[in-house]
């Protein structure tokens, strides 16, 4: 098992945001996470990375206990979140950013090599490695936001809502280049409030209601469960 | 506040937002009558003089402008002006002093020169030796403010950052005063940077003095600029710094560790004043505890002139106010006891005509 969470309870001072959740990550999986605004997804994702602390619960990735780690050591230890909103670096060029995603990384020959092996994947992102990446579009901020998670070279990498605010097409492109990520060995723990498109590559999905885990299942099963299309799918 | 829906106050609102540019058309007439009054009309000073007084304002100006940065890069990064700044640099001032003293009680005797001591055997290593003392200090003492006194508030109100630092300040100035007594020091140079030597220039048939020491601390203050840009921009703490500032929560994703980042800046910070500091030794001549106060507080006007948080202006700034501030009272025919009015006169006159300085950007909300 590459990520399990066991217990986990996390609160904003008086808020209990996460009930005591349980769940896991299995190498080479997309699992997605889905509910709707203020369920704990974010908060989930943001104790996993380290920003939050847990009041209790166990996060163990790889083995090992992580849930006191500060955020920058649990960087080190391959487990990259691509943040809500993007949260792009607005005053630095794109390649700039790059640059940060590939902090932890001492060696120039190989932030050299990745940076190339990015803009492969993303040749808009080649177009403008220089201009200030405040001034990109959405989709190009979002595309940056993902290519500099991957400069890390992640083990694990947390999605928060890749899809926000973007077109249909775009949306398209995002989950294409998702699926692909995970085909090249990346395990992928997504969040999403598009669950139509988030269970569709999902291999597992669980759904986060209030800060409790309400149901859980393959990404196939919960697209036909009729609870999950009346809450979430916007059926009837 | 320019709330133009309200029916209650129309004409009042259409007044008040006139009200900062009338402001500053009138203090603008003003200072120009003054100015053509005294320079033209009363001609108390010949040329040789305003250069004289340009020249005093634009070392005095390489100092504040290092020491202003100091406040724009911790202000960037934390947003909290660090008012303890003018106390770094004033240790650095004595860790600089008390080097070359120490370096003047090395006797090193010849046969030419039976008084002979290291700082005049080795004037330049003794220089070099006395910026690395100082610029110690201070760093030092700024790695302890940050780690000792706010480290502990990381997630306190902002306004409690404020009072600490200023109880920073008073506990610092006071400090030096119980170690190194209330007295003022003379500074000893080596006789290769003696204060009254220098280079002279003819101005309208009068000798100009363009002293070695403060041509010397203008060419380092603007190199440790330069270097202080390159580090910024160029360098991979720069970006870091960068980051931190834009967003803590997403730089420490990117593996960054927000809190060695907070402490480099401080260290940085107290380079930059140690400097100062000792420039202040060399051009100045007098150290005490009381020394740091003035130029910090001025510095933190020009880095509020220049747009806090912005390095540039905060370079921009500290030249500006130094030359104001020497050109000022005979510009406008007052008593040049009254420089530090000017001074503090232009931080009113910034925060109510352009609040966000002269190159700074809107404060985003996430600042204020």
């Amino acid at each position: 098992m590459l990520l399990s969470i066991e217990n986990l309870q996390v609160y904003y001072g008086a808020i209990h945001a996460l009930q005591g959740i349980h769940f896991s990550v299995e190498k080479g999986e997309i699992v997605a996470l889905i509910g709707a605004n203020g369920a704990g997804k974010s908060t989930t994702l943001n104790t996993i990375s380290g920003i939050l602390r847990p009041r209790e619960g166990k996060i163990s990735f790889d083995g090992q206990e992580i849930q006191q780690t500060p955020p920058q050591d649990i960087v080190r230890k391959g487990i990259i979140q691509v943040p809500e909103g993007r949260k792009i670096f607005g005053r630095m060029a794109v390649w700039e950013n790059l640059e940060m995603g590939a902090y932890t990384q001492k060696d120039r020959a190989v932030i050299k090599r990745d940076v190339e092996s990015v803009f492969d994947r993303f040749p808009r992102l080649r177009e403008r490695r220089n201009q200030l990446s405040g001034t990109l579009s959405g989709g190009e901020q979002q595309m940056l936001a993902i290519a500099r998670g991957l400069m890390a070279h992640p083990t694990l990498l947390l999605l928060d809502e890749p899809s926000m605010g973007l077109s249909p097409l775009l949306v398209e492109q995002i989950f294409d280049i998702i699926q692909d990520i995970n085909e090249q060995g990346t395990s992928i723990l997504l969040v999403e409030q598009n669950a139509q498109m988030a269970l569709a590559i999902a291999d597992r999905a669980y759904v986060l209601e209030t800060g409790k885990i309400v149901m859980q299942g393959t990404g196939d099963d919960l697209l036909e469960d009729k609870s999950v299309i009346e809450a979430y799918l916007g059926g009837h | 506040m320019e709330n133009k829906s309200s029916p209650r106050f129309p004409l009042l609102l259409r007044v008040s937002r006139y009200i900062r540019p009338i402001v500053g058309v009138i203090i603008a007439i003003f200072l120009a009558w003054q100015l053509y009054s005294v320079i033209v009309v009363q001609h108390n000073f010949s040329a040789d003089t305003w250069v004289r007084f340009g020249l005093s304002g634009l070392i005095l100006g390489g100092m504040y402008a290092l020491i202003a940065i100091g406040y724009t890069l911790v202000y960037g990064i934390m947003f909290m002006i660090n008012f303890a700044h003018g106390e770094v640099m004033m240790l650095g001032a004595f860790g600089g002093y008390f080097m070359l003293e120490l370096l003047r009680f090395i006797p090193m005797p010849t046969s030419a020169n039976p008084n002979l001591n290291f700082l005049n055997a080795y004037p330049i290593v003794s220089i070099i030796l006395a910026f690395t003392a100082g610029i110690s200090v201070s760093a030092l003492a700024g790695y302890l403010l940050e780690k000792i006194a706010y480290r502990p508030l990381r997630k306190a109100p902002r306004l409690i950052l404020l009072i600490t630092a200023i109880g920073a300040s008073i506990f610092l100035q006071n400090l030096a005063m119980l170690l190194f007594g209330p007295t003022r020091k003379n500074v000893i140079n080596p006789d290769i940077l003696d204060r009254g030597a220098g280079w002279t220039w003819m101005v309208s048939g009068n000798p100009v003095l363009i002293p070695y020491t403060g041509v010397f601390s203008l060419v380092l203050s603007a190199l440790l600029m330069i270097g202080l840009y390159l580090v910024v921009q160029r360098s991979k703490l720069g970006r870091a710094m960068r980051a931190v500032a834009q967003d803590k929560n997403t730089a420490s994703l990117m593996g960054v560790d927000v809190d060695d980042v907070i402490s480099k800046t401080f260290i940085i910070s107290g380079v930059l004043a140690g400097a100062a500091g000792v420039m202040w030794d060399i051009h100045m001549g007098l150290v005490n505890h009381y020394i740091g106060f003035l130029p910090g507080i001025k510095a933190f006007t020009a880095a509020v002139m220049g747009g806090i948080g912005n390095i540039p202006g905060a370079m921009l700034g500290g030249m500006f106010l130094g030359i104001i501030e020497s050109i000022g009272p005979a510009a406008l025919g007052i008593d040049f006891q009254l420089k530090d009015v000017i001074a503090f006169s232009i931080l009113v006159l910034v925060l109510i005509v352009r609040p966000s300085g002269i190159l700074g950007e809107k404060l985003s909300e996430e600042k204020l």
